[in-house]
């Protein structure tokens, strides 16, 4: 009687585990799928929330772009027919702009977009 | 035949624009080389042929010319002109962009100067991996001898990456390795090799490579384009200048939120347009720089 008890105590607290300590537990990875075009980031502005890890999944749909996010020092190369990912927690608040580095054409200059991480 | 030139001379020509000393550049020749001889030579940058937008350049067809005539109307002549990327402004359309390349050389086949060397800029060569350019304009890196000093230019944009890759960096090792560490060497580039302003691609991404294997030489200066303003910064011993450019001026870097050219000043017109003269001056071992604007420009059409 007292082992039952016992296994029932357990799978109980192993039950309210995650109501219990849902401060402490990770949340999952939030994925976001951005897409890169001449001449324009899709979407190209993203909001993300502090401490929660994410992956930001790239593809272009033309010609070779970049992701150049120099205030969380974020970059990668954004290659056609290939996904691109980059996996990072942001740690503090504030708006972050982005913009492709690699040279894509006229409108290079104004492709550009901004990450902002709220509490 | 040494048509030297002497300072005043050099004075004379650059009586239009303003003139940089760079003190204390000094550098010794080396006989092996080849000929001794004090001589300048120009160089042109960004002239982004194609660029039709009246807003930036009401006057893109004929700015060219203008530098043309005005190189051309020089009573002495350089040795050479380089002209260092941007010959011709961006298009998705390959027959395009190789009728801009064409166009580009026959008007500058106007030139007195038949000794012309050429760079690709990233609106030339990058959306096609420098294959229209090439055709045209033959190998995007190189060097040469003139004079006594050696030039080396160096591609920074047919890779939309803007880095020089690996390949090439083996060449320009191999390139140096047959130079006395004291030897006057002059890099050509489109884009900067220091890291200007990031968030502008203005850098090399691998330039500190080159760096790294320009360091052990006591005589190197390096000219580039790109940024269509002067600028001029040293990294260690290598003295950088940036070259006005021929079609728009771009603004100082970081100076606004996007990049963009500045528009057209009716009141200046052609203002924050021009070309540059490097004087290099074998008797008191400098380089001098000439900075030329096309406002200056009255007398040829």
């Amino acid at each position: 009687m007292k082992r039952r008890l016992l296994l029932c105590a357990i799978c109980t607290m192993l039950a309210l585990f995650p109501v219990l300590f849902s401060g402490t537990v990770a949340t999952a990875q939030e994925l976001i799928k951005v897409l890169a075009k001449q001449f324009e980031f899709n979407p190209s502005e993203i909001t993300l929330k502090k401490g929660v890890p994410v992956v930001l999944e790239f593809t272009s749909a033309d010609r070779l772009h970049g992701f150049d996010c120099p205030g969380l020092k974020i970059r990668t190369d954004i290659e056609p027919g290939k996904v691109n990912r980059v996996e990072f927690t942001p740690t503090q608040v504030g708006m972050f702009p982005f913009h492709c580095d690699n040279f894509c054409g006229s409108g290079h200059g104004k492709m550009q977009g901004k990450i902002i991480v709220t509490e | 035949m040494d048509r030297g030139i002497d300072r005043r001379t050099f004075l004379r020509l650059s009586g239009a624009g303003s003139l940089v000393l760079v003190s204390g550049l000094t550098f010794r020749v080396r006989p092996a080389l080849g000929e001794q001889g004090d001589f300048f030579f120009v160089q042109i940058s960004d002239t982004h042929w194609g660029f039709n937008n009246p807003q930036i350049n009401p006057e893109s067809a004929v700015t060219l010319k203008k530098e043309i005539a005005f190189v051309n109307s020089m009573s002495t002549q350089p040795d050479f002109i380089i002209f260092t990327g941007d010959l011709t402004h961006d298009t998705e359309n390959d027959a395009e962009r190789r009728k801009r390349l064409k166009e580009f050389r026959e008007i500058v086949g106007g030139l007195k100067v038949k000794n012309l060397k050429f760079m690709p800029g990233e609106h030339d060569a990058a959306l096609d991996g420098g294959e229209a350019y090439r055709e045209f304009f033959g190998d995007a890196h190189y060097s040469f001898d003139h004079k006594g000093i050696h030039f080396i230019a160096l591609n920074n944009t047919t890779d939309p990456r803007a880095i020089i890759g690996d390949m090439q960096l083996e060449w320009l090792a191999s390139d140096l390795q047959k130079l006395d560490k004291h030897a006057p060497i002059v890099v050509f580039t489109h884009r900067p090799l220091f890291e200007l302003y990031s968030e502008w691609q203005w850098y090399t991404r691998d330039g500190s490579k080159v760096i790294d294997l320009l360091t052990p030489f006591r005589n190197v200066i390096a000219f580039y384009g790109h940024i269509h303003q002067e600028n001029h910064q040293t990294t260690g011993r290598i003295a950088h200048h940036a070259c006005k450019g021929s079609m728009y001026p771009l603004p100082a870097p970081g100076s606004q939120p996007v990049l963009a050219p500045v528009p057209w000043d009716a009141q200046k017109p052609f203002k924050g347009l021009g070309f540059r003269g490097v004087k290099a001056d074998i008797k008191t071992a400098k380089y001098e720089l000439a900075e030329f604007s096309v406002t200056d420009v009255k007398e040829v059409k």
